[in-house]
């Protein structure tokens, strides 16, 4: 991507990256509902953003090979997948709770499509100003 | 970024969710079949369901992390003892004048039975939208 589409549409083409990687991951929770000793997982989806679009914030410095590490890798990299707390434990397993993954699936299909949205009112601009009109 | 997964995820889903319809339409099915012999009495089955392990593909690091899809690893039966009727008028009885039925509970069976209904069509449900929005992607800057 040129410099002038990735400055033009700003942080939204990495928020709907982040977007699909966790509609995929709460697809899977949905999917996993009966099945035994799957556990729930997401992502935490500022930390992915802030990773995906390479601001890492205050990260500390690892300066020998014992240190922790307190990221979750280089920018750009996959976004960390976390275990969902589960709210009440199921006898086989399973910490999938469905009313919770649907609410969050249906969150982020918003996320989604107000992330589209925003891309593509900035592509009309772009090609207004192209245009001249 | 890839939608298209979940297309293999769901659909993973839906097709162990039919798997469990199936069994279960069997046993409220045979739940009245008598036999002759404990032996030969039918047997309640039930699908066991395991995460998809895709990892094994993608090699390790984090790369291979990615979200599971459902496979049916196989159908039990149950083991659960016949039930022993005295009916010397089935033709089916044995000298004591007993048939044997498998031991079913129709309402467990139907419970099980909404279970598997709701879990598909949330699966449903997650497909429509994620379509949705795959159609929405694919028609980025179109307008």
């Amino acid at each position: 991507m040129s410099s002038i589409t990735d400055r033009a549409l700003g942080i939204h083409p990495q928020a709907l990256a982040v977007a699909a990687k966790r509609v995929e991951l709460l697809a899977a929770n949905i999917a996993n509902a009966d099945t035994p000793n799957f556990k729930a997982r997401d992502i935490d989806f500022r930390a992915a953003l802030a990773q995906a679009s390479g601001q890492q914030g205050m990260a500390l410095a690892t300066t020998r090979q014992g240190h922790i590490s307190t990221g979750s890798g280089q920018p750009g990299g996959p976004a960390e997948m976390m275990y969902r707390v589960p709210n009440h434990a199921a006898l086989d397993g399973n910490t999938v709770d469905s009313q919770l993954e649907h609410a969050a699936f249906a969150e982020n299909a918003v996320r989604y499509q107000a992330s589209l949205d925003f891309i593509n009112s900035r592509i009309n601009g772009l090609r207004k100003a192209l245009k001249g009109e | 970024m890839n939608l298209g997964k979940i297309f293999h995820i769901s659909g993973s889903a839906l097709s162990a969710q039919s798997t469990r319809l199936n069994t279960i339409a069997s046993n409220l099915a045979n739940a009245d079949t008598a036999a002759s012999t404990p032996e030969a009495v039918y047997r309640a089955r039930h699908p066991v369901f395991a995460a998809t392990l895709e990892q094994a593909t993608a090699g390790a690091g984090p790369q291979a992390q990615s979200a599971p899809g459902v496979r049916v690893t196989g159908i039990v039966e149950s083991q659960a003892p016949p039930v022993a009727r005295h009916d010397p008028g089935n033709p089916l009885a044995d000298e004591n004048g007993y048939v044997y039925l498998p031991a079913i509970n129709t309402v467990e069976q139907m419970a099980d039975m909404i279970s598997a209904s709701r879990s598909y069509s949330s699966s449903v449900e997650v497909l429509s939208t994620t379509r949705d929005l795959m159609l929405r992607t694919l028609q980025l800057g179109r307008g």
